[in-house]
């Protein structure tokens, strides 16, 4: 009997992680239905990026409020997760605080854990008030409706009740260590929870005990769930922004890649030896692609898809948008959440179809973004600016009005005219090549 | 007309087996739109004041397709720069100027992938070279204490990270430079990047154009100075659309530093 509650916890920590791997597995999956594309370039750039970006939060901090409350919580996460390694261990092998033989390292560290989580309450409070009570304009546009609203409060839900339980566990257990109980031996410091020890005066020694064994079960099944949570939620990036950071584009903002596909056909047709009646090559050596753009999520390239499951719906890239502030209906935002709701769609057609994508008569546009929201891009790179974890939205809107152009011939009216003035006289208006020199002389 | 300027083109130069020192890419906007092409004289009226020998390539210049690229047509922007490629890689062009920020943005990034490598300078980055050289003095009156708000082109700013180019040259016309609530990294698009130049808003409450001028009135400026001849228009309709046409002005750094020499 005496092992009992070490194999639940074997047991629980088996499912969790278990389910875990499952669903990074399907995450990746899914992150791989997109195209290969070269990143294997100025990596000495890229891990800068990542470390500046992801791990020093610079980006959050163009706007302080959030980004300070936020470095409260992502570097709680981070310290608070060495405690969570001592409660498995503690769990595993039915100790208690494992590692208070540090003596006074770990009062120090236990003390720190116990400032850091009080100031995740304080900023997860500032945050829901934001959410809630503000209303910050960013967080109540269309595309937060439903779903992407509740996921924003859980996850704060969830992290004030971790933390709570948290504090509880060691003021119960700090008791306990005062009465002398056996098993709780004298170790940490208690900066915070000391202040929720007189609710618990005139408990007794057994009550304690049930208090400090439920909020240490509660907090680590809780931790369990949360992880498993993530592949369902925006909260994915805690996971993702390291990755994202480091894939995200190095070359300057203005520069869109130049289509390979396009290229080879380009030089085909320039080149005066080419015989215009010649029979198509049979073997393959210049591969027409299957279409050029995009208008579902397979034709996007895996690290515009990772963006998507990234992306936390801050919406500082919507914010910044002049077409969104202007009340069009584009909102990056939109486009990178529709990308990863369409992306999951298929993901499930595939489950559901032992792993084959069937058709459901549906795709990224016009299913998910309109052609209205495409075209009100002025390509500004606002809001890949803006984005605190390097996605790229606009890469994913210029490949969809590529679609729209290259295999559609769908852009608006005034675009082809603006082209076909291009195609005939080398200018976006209809005037005469001739005549460009002619303003040295007016 | 204006004063006489000197102007001669690659032909030119090839027929008297000369290089230039820079070829000047006038782009589309500057060749044929009416306010375009007075940023490009008095980016000339520069140039020649410096003694630059500079070369353009007159009826031979072809849009670059940068809009075409922005609109989604990859195949006429790649057979826009294959064509120019060709040419100023037949004329062995080594370093290109222009006033444009799109096409700035798109010789100096996208050129290159399609095998056309150039140092490639926007006018304000040029000008910068010419004024620290030595090559070009202001005499610093005209402009001197007036309130100048610099907007940041989108694709020489965000796109390009050229932010400090301008405000150091107009600091140079002794001008009261005054920053709006939204600049460099932050600065809002004038409305017409993205091939919206070219095409009706899509429907909404305001023009982005409407928008990007009220931040600049909020500075309370006598100009408005850019460096890019569309975000000129945009924002000289905006500024006509809160009716302040009569007190102030929209101008380009070039056309500011040539009424400063």
């Amino acid at each position: 009997m005496e092992y009992v509650p070490n194999i639940l916890f074997a047991i629980a920590l088996i499912v969790g992680v278990g389910f875990f791997t499952r669903n990074v597995k399907k995450l990746s999956r899914n992150i791989k239905l997109g195209k290969d594309v070269d990143v294997s370039d100025n990596k000495p750039q890229r891990w800068k990026n990542m470390a500046r970006i992801a791990l020093g939060q610079t980006k959050m901090v163009v706007r302080p409020v959030a980004g300070i409350m936020h470095i409260f919580v992502y570097v709680g996460f981070i310290i608070i997760n060495l405690e969570v390694l001592e409660i498995i261990l503690d769990g595993l092998f039915g100790t208690h605080r494992l590692f208070s033989s540090l003596g006074s390292v770990y009062n120090f560290l236990i003390g720190s854990f116990e400032i850091l989580a009080f100031l995740v309450i304080v900023a997860v409070v500032v945050f829901w008030i934001r959410r809630n009570i503000i209303r910050l304009q960013r967080f109540i546009k269309p595309e937060m409706k439903g779903w992407p609203k509740k996921d924003g409060n859980l996850i704060l839900y969830i992290e004030f009740v971790l933390m709570t339980l948290f504090l509880t566990m060691n003021a119960a257990d700090s008791q306990l260590q005062q009465m002398g109980a056996e098993h709780y031996v004298q170790a940490g410091s208690f900066p915070i929870s000391q202040f929720l020890t007189p609710l618990m005066s005139g408990m007794s020694e057994s009550g304690l005990m049930m208090v400090e064994r439920t909020a240490w079960w509660l907090h680590i099944l809780g931790i369990l769930a949360f992880l498993n949570y993530l592949y369902y939620s925006k909260h994915l990036h805690i996971l993702l922004a390291f990755p994202n950071t480091y894939f995200g584009k190095v070359k300057p903002k203005g520069q869109l890649d130049n289509l390979q596909s396009v290229t080879n056909e380009v030089k085909l047709m320039m080149d005066p030896n080419t015989d215009p009646f010649a029979a198509p090559a049979t073997t393959d050596a210049v591969a027409v692609p299957e279409k050029f753009g995009a208008s579902d999520v397979m034709d996007l390239n895996w690290v515009q898809l990772m963006n998507a499951y990234t992306c936390t719906e801050c919406g500082r890239c919507t914010s910044e948008c002049p077409a969104n502030q202007t009340g069009k209906k584009l909102s990056p935002r939109k486009i990178m959440m529709d990308t990863r709701d369409r992306l999951e769609e298929v993901g499930k057609n595939m489950d559901a179809n032992k792993g084959e994508f069937k058709s459901d008569g549906k795709q990224l546009l016009d299913d998910y973004i309109s052609r209205e929201e495409l075209w009100a891009c002025t390509t500004c790179n606002a809001c890949v600016q803006a984005c605190p974890v390097s996605i790229d939205p606009l890469s994913i809107i210029v490949e969809m009005r590529r679609y729209l152009v290259m295999e559609q011939s769908a852009a608006p009216m005034e675009l082809n005219n603006m082209m076909s003035n291009i195609e005939n006289n080398g200018a976006p208006w209809p005037y005469n090549q001739m005549d460009r020199l002619n303003w040295v002389n007016e | 007309m204006g004063e006489q300027l000197r102007v001669k083109t690659m032909q030119e130069f090839m027929a008297e087996g000369k290089q230039p020192e820079i070829l000047f890419w006038v782009g589309s906007a500057g060749s044929y739109d009416d306010r375009a092409k007075k940023i490009s004289r008095a980016f000339v009226k520069l140039l020649n004041k410096a003694n630059v020998d500079f070369a353009v390539l007159g009826q031979e210049e072809s849009s670059t397709g940068d809009v075409a690229k922005r609109a989604g047509n990859e195949f006429l922007f790649q057979m826009q720069a294959m064509m120019n490629i060709e040419l100023l890689n037949g004329y062995e062009i080594k370093r290109i100027v222009t006033c444009d920020p799109h096409s700035f943005n798109t010789l100096k990034n996208e050129y290159p992938g399609l095998g056309g490598t150039y140092d490639v300078l926007h006018h304000t980055q040029y000008l910068k070279e010419l004024l620290d050289q030595g090559r070009l003095t202001l005499q610093g009156e005209t402009y001197k204490g007036k309130r100048i708000t610099f907007h940041d082109p989108c694709y020489l700013g965000r796109a390009n990270a050229v932010y400090e180019a301008p405000r150091e040259i107009l600091a140079k016309t002794n001008a009261n430079l005054v920053e709006m609530k939204r600049h460099k990294t932050t600065a809002l698009c004038c409305g017409a990047g993205g091939a919206q130049m070219f095409k009706e808003p899509e429907k909404g409450d305001m023009d982005i154009n409407v928008l990007r001028t009220k931040d600049a009135l909020e500075t309370n400026p006598n100009i408005i100075a850019t460096g890019c001849p569309y975000c000129n228009t945009m924002m000289t309709d905006g500024i006509k659309a809160h009716e302040k046409e009569d007190s102030v002005t929209v101008l380009d750094v070039a056309e500011l530093l040539a009424n400063s020499i």
